[in-house]
């Protein structure tokens, strides 16, 4: 029902035009504000399929690395679809069938070589619900490093990563209390302390915040945004302002499993090339 | 809005007396599952008492520590003092069942934890797994007596291991392996997925995220149901009468020498009741009520793991 031929698929480099009345999506406009960055996650026309339903439709994104990527769009477009096609957290559901070519540092992770274990050492995620393991608050976040054999100074380890996700503070002399006993914003914290502690290249995020109150939900977001000084951050939200906040680029997806526009995110929000863009940012529908 | 007007009063008491109605069916439905509820306890405390009163007595330390005679006043205690050949007991069936449970312990656990696993994490969801999950359910309702000629055709006559204690043990194992298999399974099922996501997230293998993750949180849940179908294989006659367990032993058998003849608390029970003069029927109370403890021993035991290995509190 869509005539996504003709939505504007920017791929590849950033494509801030400075000239705003410019149609065309070609992808060697001028770089705009946004610092050249090396891409670490390409995906090239990548269709993924539940049985015989199509959640993903020819996505082409290059993510930049130690940048902040937005994935928005209304419920069911495929957004958590994409994020786990990167760790191959798909390969965890029977009928998922993933087509095209993924790519992290050039190579396709879907290449029959590729043991998804060793990829997802290397892209770490958190998820929609906070999901600490019933152990004590050290041994989450131990947790990582003991399944990858990085246990050496795994103490120092775990406060860093702890410090790091902004809870060593809070939780420093009950280490050994329950993960499950902590509030909910900490628990998230946890699990992102738990993502970081084994050092990721890259930090895979599904609506991290959408379960958290807004107290909760600004201190995510300071601290994705200072992840992202050391790693690849993305994240998948539905809330604009955040997308618009935290992040460097945002990629809107549209119902129907298509990547619509994927730009900067100052691009995408004061001046979209597609009027479903606009229409779904401004809040026209969604 | 539009409907008939009507006085609010009148609205009010038609619905009460709908809801009184409903009402005294409710109770009504109390009484009767009260009544069912009740005829259970009666009847069970009725059989304890019973066992207790005819056992009051008999049952003592002696009893415990000897092995059994074929004369009733050797078990009676004011005969202990002057008896050649000390008093009689049921010592080695105690020992028989102990060996009995701990040998079918070790077997259950390493394969309906085993086979449980594979089913839940390993096997691929198609037809045959599901034909096979179908039919250990199945295999759950088959009488005992079924796996004690199952035992006797296979451990004793073709693995040639006589009527000793490693077959009753692997008889019984077989019999309880269904719903211990069943109940692991459902353990396992029970640990939420996102607990499995958070550990593949992390970069963890299959085996780590069972061993780590899944196992733990499904510990409490299969021994428990481990723990209850030893309670209920401590108690079978039928599947180790089969098999040729001894109804008699004047002495226990030899954990290292399982392939040895043995005798078991129910087989020895049941030998007792059988003989006709009236005292044995004491002897054999004494017995149960030993029996029971045991068994509710094992409960306790179950209820104890499931609570402090709760990691949830
Ligand atoms: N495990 C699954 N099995 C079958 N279909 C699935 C599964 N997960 C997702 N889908 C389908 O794939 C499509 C995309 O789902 P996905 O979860 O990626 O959407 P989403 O953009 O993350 O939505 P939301 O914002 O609600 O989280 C949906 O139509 C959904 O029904
Ligand atoms: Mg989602």
């Amino acid at each position: 029902m869509t005539a996504n031929g003709e939505a504007p698929r920017t791929v590849s480099k950033s494509a801030a035009d400075d000239q705003q009345s410019t149609a065309t999506s070609v992808d060697d406009g001028s770089l705009g504000s946004s610092r050249v960055a090396d891409p670490v996650i390409e995906s090239r026309d990548l269709d993924v399929y539940y049985g015989d339903d199509q959640a993903l439709d020819g996505i082409d994104m290059t993510i930049p690395e130690r940048q902040v990527t937005a994935l928005i769009g209304p419920s069911g477009c495929g957004k958590s679809t994409f994020l786990r096609s990167i760790n191959r957290m798909n390969d965890l559901i029977d009928i998922a069938r993933v087509d095209g070519e993924l790519s992290f540092h050039g190579k396709n992770v879907y290449d029959e070589d590729v043991d998804p274990v060793a990829l997802r050492r290397k892209i770490g995620m958190v998820f929609q619900k906070p999901n600490p393991f019933p152990k004590s608050i050290f041994d989450n976040v131990a947790y990582g490093l003991r399944v990858q054999d990085q246990d050496e100074n795994v103490e120092q380890q775990v406060r860093t990563a702890l410090e790091r996700a902004a809870l060593l503070e809070e939780v420093e002399d009950q280490l050994d209390s329950s993960g499950l006993d902590l509030s909910g914003g900490q628990q998230q914290r946890l699990c992102i302390a738990r993502a970081i502690a084994p050092d990721p290249e890259v930090i895979l995020m599904d609506e991290p915040a959408s379960a958290l109150d807004p107290v909760a939900t600004s201190k995510i977001e300071d601290l994705v945004e200072e992840l992202a000084e050391e790693y690849t951050v993305v994240i998948v939200t539905h809330n604009m302002q955040q997308a618009a906040r935290i992040s460097d680029k945002t990629a809107v997806f549209l119902t129907g499993g298509h990547l619509v526009e994927f730009d900067d995110t100052d691009k995408i929000f004061e001046n979209p090339e597609s009027d479903r863009v606009e229409d779904y940012i401004t809040g026209k529908f969604g | 809005m539009s409907t008939p007007p009507t006085t609010d009063d009148s609205g009010f008491e038609f619905d009460e007396s709908a809801v009184r109605r409903k009402r005294r069916l409710g109770k009504l439905f109390l009484g009767l599952c009260g009544t069912a509820t009740l005829v259970g306890i009666v009847a069970l405390v009725a059989l304890l008492v019973d066992v207790v009163v005819e056992a009051w007595g008999w049952l003592t330390w002696e009893f415990l520590t000897y092995p059994p005679s074929q004369i009733v006043e050797h078990y009676d205690p004011s005969n202990y003092g002057d008896l050649p050949t000390g008093p009689g007991g049921l010592y080695p069936a105690i020992v028989g069942s102990i060996y009995l449970i701990v040998l079918t312990a070790i077997f259950t656990l390493f394969l309906g934890v085993g086979a449980a696993i594979y089913l839940e994490e390993y096997a691929p969801d198609n037809r045959l797994t599901r034909f096979i999950e179908a039919n250990i359910t199945n295999l759950a309702g088959v009488p005992s007596i079924v796996y004690g000629l199952l035992g006797l055709a296979v451990f004793v006559r073709a693995l040639q291991t006589g009527a000793s204690l490693i077959a009753g043990a692997l008889t019984l194992t077989l019999l309880i392996l269904p719903i211990v298999i069943v109940q692991s399974q459902e353990s396992l099922r029970a640990v939420p997925d996102s607990m499995r996501q958070a550990s593949y997230g992390t970069g963890a293998t299959k085996w780590q995220t069972i061993r780590n993750v899944v196992l733990p949180e499904a510990v409490p849940g299969i021994m428990t149901g481990i723990i209850l179908s030893l309670s209920r294989a401590i108690g079978e006659t039928a599947p180790i009468l089969m098999v040729g367990a001894a109804t008699t032993m004047f002495t226990p058998p030899e954990l290292t020498d399982p392939t040895g003849p043995f005798s078991a608390m129910p087989m020895q029970i049941f030998e007792w009741a059988k003989l006709p003069d009236g005292d044995f029927q004491h002897v054999a109370a004494a017995g149960i009520v030993v029996l029971l403890t045991v068994l509710l021993l094992m409960n306790a035991v179950a209820i104890y793991i499931r609570n402090a290995y709760d990691p949830r509190g």
